[in-house]
């Protein structure tokens, strides 16, 4: 992620839920686990975290329930002030801004989808979309125009007039989607935005953001506990346990190399020939390159399956989007990897 | 298991508080009985020793408040320019009054004509109905002035109450600090006698209706605040945070987010606002204020039972409209229109009212009983009711039963229970109020209530106090006779349950007023009619909360115990009305207020407690004893209200209901 500007970072982050946290944070030695710190009246939402988000990145975090997502995304929007450490977005540290500049920054940078919604009741669909425009100071007319845009796109229309409680629980879902559609921020949240939703607007809704973050290169913290999602999503993984997080990476190097336990088990029952990408099992040339038809570095180990087997070649070449040759691809290896052996 | 778990949290500290309670009954009875040999001033507080509290409260009022604050300005010029100005206006609009606008009175017609749509809108026709047919009512029987009179100081009174309230709510809401200030002055002005509003009233806001309306309004804020924080602090997180996320302001949060989120919350409070504050209009007759209160006094008065019994229905037709429409206004949510609507569909229900109006007011140009009902033209039967009235009451029998009841009452209940009360020295009877707390409550309750019963002693009004504690207590003994058996009764049936507790919700939305009524008519002007006419009024909470409690007897209990074989009674004397005490506690507990609140009201029948004196001071002058009266009266139901609360609160914890 080096090529990439950082918008959000993120440093030696904690969110402790309870009475005096910032007192019983300095009573802190530094060792204590997840437990230790319940048994003494706390919960820690978020632990020491400490993570880097960069320009037009897709950043999926994963984790059991309860295990501090919706947390620390909320820690990134300043929903919750942290407890210790600095939470920087675009450089300004936002745990020192005022309350002015906070206001400023989520109306001109910031949207979120909220897990269960956040719709307000007594607006209806379209002004509950028009409700962050509004607050943006858009005159009506053109706040109308954009909501309804959006409302056709989430697949609502004839419905602008319902209010929240008239509608099911997958619509409501595509309400608070819209609303952060309509004001299309460089920074999103989104927290299990598609959980409600049937697989196939699911899938619509997938490429919706995919085309936005690759086309106007928006930063995407995206929550969900769909693996399949996180793969066709993500950039890069987090996976998060008792509010810490376990390992932050690609999803092939998840698979392939989980830095903890807790990782190897999370991952343990994910097919890695669907995540690992040739490219990433390749290693490097070295001079002398195999000969015959290379693979696409960007196919997964799945996709070639077929000639894996089929092919009789001990190393495969490996080629980029160009047709430039960049790596060597063992057989033995990607079929370990397709066989579940790795 | 609530006794167990609250004892061995006692017994920490010392003494478990049942032990405590025992001790201080055993104090109490001894005392009691060397009554004979203890001397004087163990059995009252002599006079010498009462502080002048009346006189210091009178100092700080006169002195302090008025002289130096100059508060009294600020109030008069309140009450004599704004409110006043709000206060003629509409009584221009109602009842004709010549001030301005000079527009009014709006004919009867036309106000029926659109309450029916408002109705309609908020209820359908059920609801049109009763809004019609209430005003309707009115102007046929020939009230239609009186009744104005009321509704116009009404409609000032409960706009000002909402926006004060709200406002009070909302700062407490937001400052904890001014929440931890307002709790207890809440509780304290909730259980303050009314007429102890009404005096500060006139001398800060100037005799008559701007202080009748201003009585009002403070009356009626309490329930409002605690409403509409219970609103702001019920706002689910996540709208709260979408809210923020969308870059609202704080007062873009406020007025956007919070407040038409708690929407039900806030109307609820309305709904209170409006009923407490019908209930106050009537009352305030005692500081003159006209109106339907001030002709049901002069009718109850003179014993004329037809037209009291007619103005009784008007003001019941007209509590129970202004409830039902409320609460229909709670409940109706905002729908959508389907698309393409026109626009005088969207409006029809106001396009509907506006015309109604003009068509009505455009009628009762040409045709006079559109207009109003002349004095000649109205159906009033008074005179035939009251000969009615008092022929059935002069039927021997009737007569006889009457009679009975009135002499057993008082000859073998009543009385000896008074005197009894007072013959009880002064510290035995607190520290019997203190085991009861104690035993009860638990410790905390027993202090305040050792505190709050000392101060009572030390106001000088001992033995007044002394009756009003006995009337309060024998009217809810008495009201336990009839409204557990008929709860318990009622809720062994689904259809019996809804409609009684449809008849409590009813009964309860009835001034307090309304109650006296009846008993003046079985029993007269006296005593009994007092104490029956309390327990009237008491009977209905306790009925109330008794089929409340029964009926949300989790399911799976009583199916353990038809399980287990047992009989209809033993199901309901070891499962059913164990789970529902803490419930029926709250009932009992509404009934111990009510009965304090309704014989301060009871007092112009002729008693001799707290509220005759009350009463008294209206005539005058004199804030100070008007106040100690009033708290008084305060701290003895506040003493109740903590302790019976206190063990609710307990036991429901420990039966893990709450
Ligand atoms: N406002 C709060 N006050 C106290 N504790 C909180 C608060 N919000 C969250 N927590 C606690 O922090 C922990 C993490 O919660 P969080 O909502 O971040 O979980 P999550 O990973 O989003 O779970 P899910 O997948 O179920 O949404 C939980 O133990 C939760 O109880
Ligand atoms: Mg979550």
């Amino acid at each position: 992620m080096s090529d990439r500007e950082t918008v959000i970072s993120c440093r030696n982050a904690w969110k402790l839920f309870g009475d005096n946290p910032k007192k019983f944070f300095a009573s802190m030695s530094g060792s204590e686990s997840f437990d230790d710190i319940r048994r003494a009246g706390y919960i820690a939402g978020v632990r020491d975290v400490s993570v880097d988000v960069g320009r037009g990145e897709m950043l999926v975090i994963m984790g059991l329930s309860g295990s501090g997502k919706s947390t620390l995304v909320r820690c990134f929007s300043r929903l919750h002030d942290i407890t210790t450490g600095t939470i920087t977005v675009e450089g300004d540290d936002i745990g020192a801004m005022s309350e002015r500049e906070l206001i400023a920054l989520r109306r001109s940078k910031m949207g979120m989808v909220f897990q269960s919604f956040g719709l307000l009741p007594h607006r209806t669909v379209l002004d509950n979309i028009a409700f962050p425009l509004e607050m943006r100071g858009q005159d009506r007319h053109d706040r109308r125009k954009r909501a309804m845009e959006v409302i056709e796109l989430v697949g609502l229309s004839g419905r602008e007039d319902y209010f929240p409680r008239e509608l099911s629980g997958g619509q409501q879902q595509r309400v608070g989607i819209a609303r952060s559609l309509a004001i299309e921020p460089d920074i999103w949240f989104l927290d299990e935005p598609f959980s409600a939703l049937d697989p196939l607007i699911r899938r619509e809704m997938q490429d919706e953001f995919l085309r936005l973050q690759q086309m106007l290169s928006k930063t995407i913290v995206f929550i969900t506990h769909d693996f399949d999602e996180a793969l066709r999503l993500a950039d890069r993984i987090a996976i998060m346990k008792d509010g810490a997080i376990e390992q932050c990476d690609t999803p092939d190097q998840i698979v392939l190399n989980p830095a903890t336990p807790y990782v190897r088990k999370f991952t343990e029952d994910i097919e890695k020939s669907r995540v690992v990408h040739a490219g990433v099992l390749s290693r490097p040339l070295n001079g002398a390159a195999p000969e015959g038809e290379p693979v696409q570095a960007s196919a997964t180990i799945q996709q070639l399956a077929r000639q894996l087997v089929n092919d009789a070649r001990e190393d495969l070449p490996v080629a980029d989007a160009d047709g430039a040759l960049v790596g060597v691809l063992n057989r033995q290896q990607a079929l370990d990897v397709l066989l579940g052996d790795a | 298991m609530a006794d167990v778990t609250a004892d061995i949290e006692d017994t920490k500290n010392g003494l478990s508080s049942t032990r405590v309670a025992q001790i201080l009954l055993v104090a109490a009875v001894l005392l009691a009985a060397a009554r004979p040999v203890l001397p004087e001033f163990m059995i009252r507080v002599p006079e010498a020793w009462i502080p002048p509290f009346a006189q210091w409260l009178d100092y700080f009022f006169n002195v302090i408040v008025i002289e130096k604050l100059k508060i009294a300005v600020l109030t008069r010029w309140f009450a004599e320019g704004p409110l006043e100005f709000m206060l003629n206006t509409m009584a221009n609009l109602l009842e004709g009054k010549r001030r301005w606008p000079f527009l009014g009175p709006v004919p009867w017609t036309a106000v029926a004509a659109v309450a029916a749509v408002v109705g309609y809108y908020l209820g359908g026709w059920r609801m049109a109905a009763l809004a019609g047919g209430t005003f309707i009512w009115t102007a046929l029987i020939g009230q239609w002035k009186i009744a104005m009179q009321t509704m116009s100081v009404l409609s000032v009174a409960a706009p000002l109450a909402f926006f004060t309230g709200l406002l009070l709510g909302i700062t407490a809401w937001k400052w904890e600090l001014v929440n931890r200030i307002i709790k207890p002055v809440l509780s304290v002005l909730q259980t303050l006698p009314f007429f102890t509003y009404l005096l500060p009233a006139v001398i800060f806001f100037k005799v008559g209706p701007t202080a009748g309306a201003v009585a009002t309004i403070v009356y009626a804020i309490p329930p409002m605040i605690l409403m509409t924080t219970l609103g702001l602090k019920k706002v689910s997180p996540e709208v709260v945070e979408a809210g923020k996320m969308a870059g609202c302001t704080r007062w873009q949060m406020l007025t956007r987010v919070y407040l038409p989120a708690a929407r039900t919350e806030i109307l609820v409070g309305v709904n209170q606002v409006i009923m407490l504050c019908l209930a106050m209009v009537v009352l305030t007759a005692f500081i003159g204020m006209p109106g339907l209160g001030a002709k049901l006094l002069a009718m109850m008065g003179s014993f004329k039972l037809g037209r009291s019994f007619e103005i009784g229905v008007t003001i019941v037709l007209l509590a129970v409209m202004l409830d039902r429409l409320s609460k229909a206004w709670v409940v109706k949510l905002p729908e959508h229109h389907e698309k393409g609507t026109p626009w005088w569909k969207e409006h029809v229900v106001l396009l509907t009212a506006i015309g109604a109006f003009v068509v009505f007011l455009a009628l009762a140009q040409f045709v006079q009983v559109f207009d109003h009902i002349g004095r000649k033209q109205d159906f009033s039967r008074g005179k035939e009711i009251d000969t009615a009235i008092k022929g059935f009451l002069a039927i021997d029998t009737v007569q006889a039963f009457t009679g009975w009841w009135r002499w057993f009452l008082n000859v073998w209940i009543l009385i000896p229970f008074r005197n009894g009360l007072l013959w009880i020295p002064t510290p035995a009877f607190i520290l019997g109020i203190v085991a009861f707390s104690c035993w009860l409550g638990g410790k905390r309750p027993a202090i305040y209530a050792a505190l709050f019963f000392s101060l009572v002693a030390l106001s000088g009004w001992w033995d007044r106090s002394v009756i009003t504690l006995y009337a309060v207590i024998s009217a809810v003994i008495l009201s336990m006779f009839i409204g557990l058996p008929l709860g318990i009764l009622a809720s062994r049936n689904e259809r019996w349950s809804r409609r009684i507790l449809l008849a409590c919700d009813t009964a309860q939305t009835f001034p307090s007023f309304i109650y006296l009524i009846p008993a003046i008519m079985l029993f007269g002007v006296n005593d009994v009619a007092v104490i029956f006419s309390i327990v009237i009024f008491t009977t209905v909470p306790l009925t109330r909360y008794t089929i409340e409690g029964l009926r949300t007897v989790p399911p799976e209990m009583t199916e353990a115990a038809d399980m287990s074989g047992a009989t209809k009674r033993q199901k309901l004397l070891t499962v059913q009305l164990p789970l529902a005490l803490p419930t029926m506690a709250v009932g009992f507990n509404q009934a111990i207020m009510f009965a304090f609140f309704m014989v301060i009201i009871a007092a112009f029948i002729g008693t001799q407690d707290l509220g005759q004196e009350l009463q008294r001071t209206l005539a005058g002058t004199d804030l100070g004893k008007n106040f100690v009266l009033g708290i008084c009266v305060s701290l003895m139901a506040l003493s109740f209200d903590l302790t019976i609360l206190s063990w609710a609160e307990r036991r429901k914890r420990a039966l893990g209901l709450a």
